[in-house]
C-alpha cells in the first residue's frame, strides 16, 4: 500500500494532485493451459484510463501481470482487450466511463490464442496481411512524378489511418465464434486493406492481371462478412470500415460477378468459346 | 535449463521503427538475408508517433526551397554543432526518400496540383514537411512494414518461404551485441519476451536502429520501448556515444490529466497557426526571441498573423521558432506565475481556424484531447507544457556509412545515432533521417556483410553467450559473483525505475546546473547498486517486471552519459541549458563531448568517462552558404577566418562536384 | 452428444483462447437493440401481410396507399387520375398489392442495414458485439440463399420508379376528396413526409452511392459525379434512420388511408 501511495497519481510537478479511489479490478490471469479471473483492489484518480490502473497494480501487486502496450496515446494499437466484456484499447478507455461502484472485467481479446494473461498470439494477423497482394507501382512514373489529386487519395487514406490494433479482427464473429473460418477469411482489416489498394489512384494491379475485388471474394472471405458493422463499431480511429470499406467491395465484386447481363454474356461466349 | 537457439544472418537490424525498417529493405535489396529484432510487434515502433511530417525540400509549396536552404536551418536548427556532412547528405537525399515512399503506396496529403503537400514547421524557412493530416509517422511506418512485406512475397514467390531472406523477430529483446576476439561484430543475443527463451543471431553485421532515451525521464512523449537500448549495447559493444547532453524538450506535451502527461501535442499546431498564450492572455513567445533568429522572425502579432496568408511578405511568428527556444519559453512563464492551472501554458488554434479546419487539419489531435482530456480543441485552448522528447546524442557514426566509430561491423541510424542533428533537431528532420540514414546504414551493412559471404563470419566466444545469458538471468537471483543476492528482499524494478525518471527530470531535466547535476550522478551510484540487487517474481514467460530488470542497466548507462557529459558542457546550447553559464559559447561549438564505457567498467556501475573533441570544420563550400555575420554568432574568430579565407573556398570552387569535395575534406578530418 | 462438442468448433470457448467459461462478459443491455429490432420489424410484417391482403380500404380520394401503388389489374378501385392503370387485364384476381409489393420488400430484404438489422436480431449472428452466436457454423454470404442478397443494386433499380409513382401519389394529394386541385389535407402531409422519407432511404442505399461514383477510381476526372457520390455519401450516413423512418411512414400513410376509408374520421383540410 505505501508503494501505492508513493505512486499515487504521478501528478508530480505543477499540477494539484487528482483525486483518488479504489476500484475492484477482476483480471483474467494465465496461459494457454488454463486461468481464470482475478480480483484485486487497486487505486485509481481522475482522469486514468484502465491501463493505468492496470500498471499500478503491476507496479505495486502483480509485477509478473503481461500485458501489452506501447504508446500508451492511442496511436499504435498495442494494447487491445476486452473492457466488461467489449473489445477496447486500455489505454483509450477512461476509468470516467466505467460505473464507479461495480467490478470492472479486464480480459484479453478472446478470439486469438492466449499467451499469458492479457497478452494474446495475434500473428493471424501479420499472416492475413502477407496474402494480401502489395501496392503495384505503374510503369514509367519515376519516383517524384506521381501526381494524385486529394479527393482520390482521401478514401484509401481514411483506412490506412487504421492502428492495426485488430480490434476488428477480435470482433468479427466470423472468425470469433468459428475457427474453421480463421484459413478463408481475412478478416474487416485486411479486406479493407484490399479496399484501400483497390481505390488507390496508382495502383497498377490489373496491368499485372491481378484482380483485386477477385481476389477479395475467392482469396479473402469477402463473402463471409455479413456487414454487422462490429467492426466499425470497435475501431478506435473511428474508420467507417463496413460502408466505406467493406460494402463497397461487395459492390464492386457485385459489379463483375452477380451482374445477370454480365453473367449472361460471360457464359454465351464461354458456351461458343 | 533452456538452451539458446542459433541462427545465421548476413545482417541483422535491432530496431522495427523508420529507420530499421528502412535499413532492411535496404539490406535486402542489396540481396543479403536480414532479420529485424524488435521489441514490440511489428508496426507498433515510436515511429507511428511522429506526427507533423517528414521534412524534405521537394519544393512543391514553395519553389524557392532546395537541399541548400534545408541545410541552412537544419544547421541553424542545431546551433552549428551537427556534423556537416551528416546535414548535408540529409538535405540533399531527404526528397528522393520520400518520394520513393510513394512509390511503395504512402499516400501524403496532395498539392492542388496533385503533388505532395508540404506544411510549415518550426525552423524551416519554407513550407517544407510532407505529412498525412497529423498521422504522418503511423503513414511511414506502415508503408515501410507492407514494403517490407512485398519483399517476403517476392522471396515466397522464389523459394515457397515467407522468411528466406527477411525475418522479423518481433516481441525479442537483446542484450547484447557480441564481438570476437578482435573486436568486430560477431552477432547479437537477446530473449524473446513472449517465452523467456534466449536465442544467439550470428551475423557479421548489425545495424543499431533503437530510437532513444526517453523512459529515463518522467514527463515524455515516449513509449516504454525508448530504454535506450541501443546506446547502451553501442557501448558495451566497444564504440563511443556523442552529443548525450542534447536532450529535446518538445515544447507542447499534455499536461492534464497526470495519466497522459507528456504525451504529445504535434508542432503543427502552432504550424497551422496555434499560438502560445500565457494566463494573462498574453502571446508571450514575442519576449523570447533571441538575438540570432531576430532577423528571420516576426517583433510583433500584426506581422505574425500576416504570415500564415503572405510568408514572403512577413516574417514567421515566433512560435515557431526551433523547440528549444520554445521549451525554454514555456518554462519561464510557468515559472513566473504565469502558468495554466495544471502547470503548463495554452496553446489555442480555436480562435485561430474554423472548427471544421481543425477537425481535418488535426484530427488526431482533436481526437486525443476529446477522448483523453475532455477538451475540445475546437473550442476552447488546450494546456501544455514541455516534455522529454528526443535524444540528440547517439553513436559516433561515419556520416556516410553509417558505421560506428571503432567497432567494424556495427552501424548506427536514426535517434540511436548522433551527430546529425548536432545541439537540437528541427521538427521534421527526425522521419528524414531515419529514412536517409537508415538506408545507408542498410546498403553500407550489406557491403560490408558481403565481404564475407563466401568466407566464414566473425567467431562468437562461447564465454561470452554463457555471460550474456548469467547476465539475463541475474534478476532471478542466479548465482553472480559481482552481486551476491541481498539479505533482506531485492529491489523491485518499478521503484528503481520512477527513482531514475524522477531523479533524471528533476536534477538533468530541461534547466541544468551543477549542483544538481552532480547530485544526480551521486543518486545514479545508488540506483546502480541497488540495481545489482533487483528481484523478479514469476518465471521468465511474458514477465514485464523482468524486462524491465534488464532495461534498466541501459537507461541507468545512458542516464549516467547524459548527466556527465551535461555537467561537463558549460554552456547553453541547444537541448543544454545551464543556468550556471546561460550563454552559448563559439569555443564550446568545436568540441564535441565523447561517452565512453571506462576502462576496466563492467558496464552496470559509474562507468561512463567523458572526454572532449574536436568538431570536424565544415566544407568551406557550404560555410558559404551562409552571410559572415550569422557565422560570426557561432563560430570563433579564428574558425571564421579559415572558413572564409581565400584558399579553402577557391578550393570547394575548383572541387566542383561536392561529393568529391566532401571526401576530400573529410579525410582531412580524421 | 460428446461427439457433437467435439466436431464443433468452439470459438471462444475453445482451445487456445483464453479459458473463460461465461460466452460473453457485457454488462450493458445488449439485447436492447436487437429486441428492439424483432419487435419493430415483426409489428411491420404483420400489419403489411394484413393490409396487403384484405384487398380494401386502400383507397380514400384523393389518397392512394403506398401498399397498393401501383394498382395495375382490372380489379383496382376507381382511383381518378390515379395510379390504376389496368395493363394486367382481369386475370389477376389476388390483391393487386401483391403484384408490386414484391420490389420494394425485396429492396429493403437485401438492404445493407436491413441485412445487419435481421442478421443479429433474428439470426443472432451476432446477436451483439462480442456476444457469442448460437451457430455451429457460419458461412456468411457465400452461400445460397444468402448469396442472393448480392442482387441489392436490381431491387435499387427497380424501387426507382416505384418512388417515381409514390411521387405522383403525392402530387394527387394536393386536389381535394373532390379532384379540385390547390388543395391540401392532414393526409397531403402525411404523404410529403413520407415521399421524402422513401427518397431518402432510396437514395441513400449503397448501392446508389456506388453506382453515383463509388465505383470510380479517379474522382478528379468525373467532377459531377464525384458531386453525386459526396451527396449520396452524406445521406448514406443517415441510412439506418431513413430505413426505419420510412418504413414507419409508409405503414403510416397506409394506415391513414385505412382509417379514412373505412370512415374512422375525415380528412382535416387544411386550405
Amino acid at each position: 500500500m505505501t508503494t501505492a501511495a508513493k505512486d499515487s497519481g504521478g501528478s508530480g510537478d505543477g499540477g494539484p494532485p487528482a483525486a483518488g479511489y479504489q476500484v475492484r479490478l477482476r483480471v483474467w490471469r494465465g496461459d494457454a493451459d488454463g486461468g481464470g479471473l482475478a480480483e484485486f483492489t487497486v487505486q485509481a484518480h481522475e482522469g486514468e484510463v484502465v491501463l493505468d490502473v492496470i500498471h499500478r497494480l503491476q507496479a505495486t501487486q502483480a509485477p509478473d501481470l503481461a500485458v501489452r502496450w506501447n504508446c500508451k496515446a492511442g496511436k499504435c494499437g498495442s494494447c487491445g482487450a476486452e473492457v466488461n466484456g467489449r473489445p477496447r484499447l486500455l489505454c483509450m478507455t477512461r476509468m470516467s466511463a466505467l460505473p464507479r461502484d461495480e467490478v470492472i472485467t479486464v480480459t484479453p481479446m478472446r478470439t486469438f490464442p492466449v499467451i499469458r494473461d492479457l497478452v494474446t498470439d495475434v500473428g493471424f494477423n501479420y499472416g492475413k496481411a502477407r496474402e494480401v497482394p502489395a501496392f503495384v507501382p505503374p510503369e514509367g512514373l519515376a519516383p517524384g512524378e506521381y501526381r494524385m489529386a486529394q479527393q482520390d487519395v482521401a478514401r484509401s487514406q481514411e483506412f490506412r489511418k487504421c492502428i492495426e490494433c485488430f480490434l476488428c479482427q477480435n470482433v468479427c464473429h466470423v472468425i470469433r465464434d468459428h475457427d474453421d473460418n480463421k484459413p478463408a477469411f481475412a478478416g474487416p482489416r485486411f479486406l479493407m486493406r484490399i479496399a484501400e489498394l483497390d481505390m488507390h489512384p496508382l495502383d497498377a494491379a490489373a496491368e499485372q492481371d491481378l484482380d483485386r475485388r477477385a481476389g477479395a471474394q475467392e482469396d479473402h472471405g469477402l463473402g463471409y462478412c455479413n456487414i454487422t458493422k462490429c467492426c466499425t463499431e470497435v475501431c478506435p480511429e473511428n474508420i467507417h470500415i463496413t460502408d466505406n470499406a467493406l460494402i463497397p467491395m461487395k459492390e464492386r465484386v457485385a459489379d463483375r460477378k452477380y451482374d445477370p447481363l454480365v453473367w449472361l454474356g460471360r457464359t454465351i461466349r464461354r458456351r461458343r468459346g | 535449463m533452456s538452451t539458446v537457439e542459433r541462427r545465421r544472418w548476413d545482417v541483422v537490424i535491432v530496431g522495427a521503427g523508420g529507420a530499421g525498417l528502412r535499413a532492411a529493405i535496404e539490406a535486402r535489396r542489396q540481396g543479403r538475408r536480414v532479420a529485424v529484432v524488435c521489441k514490440s510487434l511489428l508496426g507498433k515502433a515510436h515511429t507511428v508517433m511522429a506526427e507533423g511530417g517528414i521534412a524534405a525540400s521537394m519544393g512543391n509549396a514553395n519553389a524557392r526551397d532546395n537541399w541548400r536552404v534545408h541545410f541552412r536551418d537544419t544547421m541553424r536548427g542545431g546551433k552549428f554543432l551537427n556534423h556537416w556532412r551528416m546535414a548535408e547528405l540529409h538535405a540533399r537525399e531527404a526528397p528522393e526518400r520520400v518520394w520513393e515512399l510513394e512509390t511503395w503506396g504512402a499516400l501524403f496529403d496532395r498539392t492542388a496540383d496533385g503533388r505532395i503537400s508540404q506544411r510549415n514547421f518550426g525552423g524551416h524557412e519554407y513550407p517544407r514537411l510532407a505529412h498525412v493530416g497529423d498521422r504522418t509517422g503511423l503513414e511511414m511506418i506502415r508503408t515501410l512494414q507492407q514494403k517490407l512485406v512485398a519483399l517476403q512475397q517476392q522471396d515466397h514467390r522464389e523459394t515457397g518461404d515467407f522468411e528466406s531472406g527477411l525475418k522479423v523477430y518481433q516481441e525479442c529483446t537483446v542484450t547484447r551485441v557480441l564481438t570476437d576476439a578482435s573486436g568486430r561484430v560477431a552477432g547479437v543475443f537477446g530473449y524473446q519476451r513472449e517465452s523467456g527463451r534466449f536465442f544467439l543471431l550470428r551475423a557479421p553485421a548489425v545495424v543499431l536502429a533503437t530510437g532513444g532515451i526517453g523512459k529515463a525521464f518522467r514527463v515524455t512523449s515516449n513509449s516504454w520501448e525508448y530504454t535506450g537500448d541501443g546506446h547502451a549495447l553501442a557501448l558495451l559493444a566497444g564504440a563511443s556515444l556523442i552529443n548525450m547532453e542534447f536532450v529535446q524538450f518538445h515544447p507542447t506535451g499534455m499536461v492534464w490529466p497526470p495519466s497522459v502527461k507528456g504525451i504529445l501535442v504535434t508542432e503543427s499546431v502552432r504550424g497551422d497557426g496555434g499560438v502560445l498564450l500565457n494566463s494573462e492572455g498574453r502571446r508571450f513567445m514575442f519576449d523570447y526571441v533571441p538575438e540570432v533568429f531576430k532577423a528571420q522572425y516576426a517583433p510583433d502579432e500584426a506581422e505574425a498573423d500576416r504570415w500564415y496568408t503572405d510568408p514572403a511578405g512577413a516574417r514567421r511568428p515566433p512560435e515557431l521558432l526551433p523547440r528549444d527556444e520554445v521549451a525554454r519559453a514555456i518554462n519561464a512563464e510557468v515559472k513566473a506565475g504565469r502558468g495554466s492551472p495544471h502547470g503548463g501554458v495554452f496553446l489555442d488554434v480555436s480562435a485561430r481556424l474554423p472548427a471544421e479546419e481543425i477537425r481535418r487539419r488535426l484530427p488526431s489531435m482533436h481526437h486525443q484531447f476529446k477522448e483523453l482530456a475532455d477538451v475540445d480543441i475546437t473550442a476552447e485552448p488546450m494546456e501544455v507544457g514541455p516534455t522529454c522528447h528526443y535524444v540528440m546524442g547517439g553513436v559516433e557514426v561515419d556520416p556516410d556509412t553509417a558505421a560506428a566509430a571503432g567497432v567494424p561491423g556495427l552501424y548506427a541510424a536514426g535517434e540511436v545515432a548522433g551527430g546529425m542533428h548536432g545541439s537540437n533537431r528541427l521538427g521534421g528532420n527526425s522521419l528524414s533521417d531515419l529514412l536517409v540514414f537508415g538506408r545507408r546504414a542498410g546498403l553500407h551493412a550489406a557491403e560490408y556483410a558481403a565481404g564475407f559471404a563466401a568466407g566464414e563470419p566473425p567467431e562468437v566466444a562461447e564465454e561470452a553467450v554463457a555471460a550474456a545469458r548469467a547476465e539475463a538471468l541475474r534478476p532471478f537471483g542466479a548465482p553472480e559473483e559481482a552481486a551476491p543476492p541481498a539479505a533482506g528482499a531485492g529491489e523491485n524494478p518499478y521503484t528503481l525505475h520512477q527513482e531514475l525518471q524522477q531523479t533524471m527530470n528533476d536534477l538533468v531535466g530541461i534547466i541544468r546546473r551543477e549542483g544538481e547535476m552532480s547530485r544526480a550522478l551521486d543518486r545514479l551510484g545508488e540506483l546502480n547498486a541497488r540495481a545489482r540487487r533487483m528481484a523478479v517474481e514469476g518465471h521468465r514467460q511474458y514477465n514485464p517486471g523482468w524486462h524491465l530488470a534488464l532495461d534498466l542497466r541501459n537507461m541507468l548507462l545512458v542516464s549516467e552519459c547524459v548527466a556527465r557529459s551535461a555537467l561537463e558542457r558549460t554552456e547553453s546550447r541547444g537541448g543544454h541549458t545551464r543556468d550556471d553559464h546561460p550563454r552559448m559559447d563559439p569555443e564550446w561549438r568545436r568540441v564535441l563531448l565523447r561517452c565512453a564505457l571506462a576502462e576496466g567498467g563492467d558496464g552496470v556501475a559509474g562507468a561512463i568517462e567523458v572526454a572532449r573533441h574536436a568538431m570536424p570544420p565544415m566544407r568551406a563550400d557550404l560555410a558559404e552558404l551562409f552571410e559572415k555575420e550569422e557565422l560570426a554568432k557561432y563560430l570563433t574568430a579564428e574558425e571564421l577566418s579559415e572558413v572564409l579565407s581565400p584558399g579553402s573556398a577557391a578550393a570547394a570552387a575548383a572541387g566542383g562536384q561536392p561529393d568529391q569535395a566532401a571526401r576530400g575534406t573529410q579525410g582531412a578530418d580524421e | 452428444m460428446a461427439t457433437v462438442q467435439s466436431r464443433s468448433p468452439a470459438g471462444v470457448t475453445g482451445p487456445g483462447r483464453a479459458a473463460i467459461a461465461a460466452r460473453q462478459l457485457r454488462t450493458d443491455r445488449w439485447w436492447l437493440a436487437p429486441a428492439v429490432t424483432v419487435v419493430a420489424l415483426a409489428a411491420f410484417v404483420v400489419y403489411a401481410t394484413w393490409r396487403a391482403f384484405t384487398n380494401t380500404d386502400y383507397y380514400a380520394a384523393p389518397y392512394v396507399s403506398p401498399f397498393y401503388s401501383p394498382c395495375l389489374s382490372e380489379n383496382c378501385v376507381e382511383m381518378q387520375g390515379g395510379p390504376n392503370w389496368a395493363v394486367l387485364g382481369d386475370w389477376w384476381v389476388l390483391s393487386p398489392a401483391l403484384i408490386f409489393l414484391a420490389l420494394p420488400l425485396g429492396f429493403r430484404l437485401t438492404c445493407y442495414y436491413y441485412r445487419k438489422a435481421y442478421y443479429r436480431a433474428f439470426w443472432a449472428s451476432p446477436p451483439a458485439c462480442a456476444v457469442a452466436e448460437p451457430h455451429q457454423r457460419n458461412t456468411g454470404e457465400t452461400r445460397f440463399p444468402l448469396i442472393v442478397n448480392n442482387v441489392h443494386r436490381y431491387f435499387f433499380y427497380a424501387a426507382l420508379p416505384i418512388a417515381v409513382i409514390l411521387t405522383y401519389d403525392t402530387v394527387l394529394g394536393f386536389r381535394n376528396a373532390e379532384y379540385e386541385w390547390g388543395h391540401m389535407g392532414l393526409g397531403t402531409l402525411i404523404f410529403l413526409v413520407n415521399i421524402v422519407l422513401v427518397w431518402g432511404y432510396t437514395l441513400s442505399c449503397h448501392s446508389c452511392r456506388h453506382i453515383m461514383g463509388g465505383r470510380l477510381r479517379h474522382f478528379s476526372a468525373h467532377p459531377v459525379r464525384y458531386r453525386l457520390w459526396t451527396w449520396t455519401s452524406r445521406l448514406n450516413g443517415r441510412h439506418m434512420e431513413l430505413a426505419w423512418g420510412s418504413l414507419f411512414s409508409l405503414a403510416l400513410a397506409d394506415l391513414y388511408v385505412y382509417l379514412l376509408a373505412t370512415g374512422v374520421f375525415d380528412d382535416p383540410v387544411l386550405f
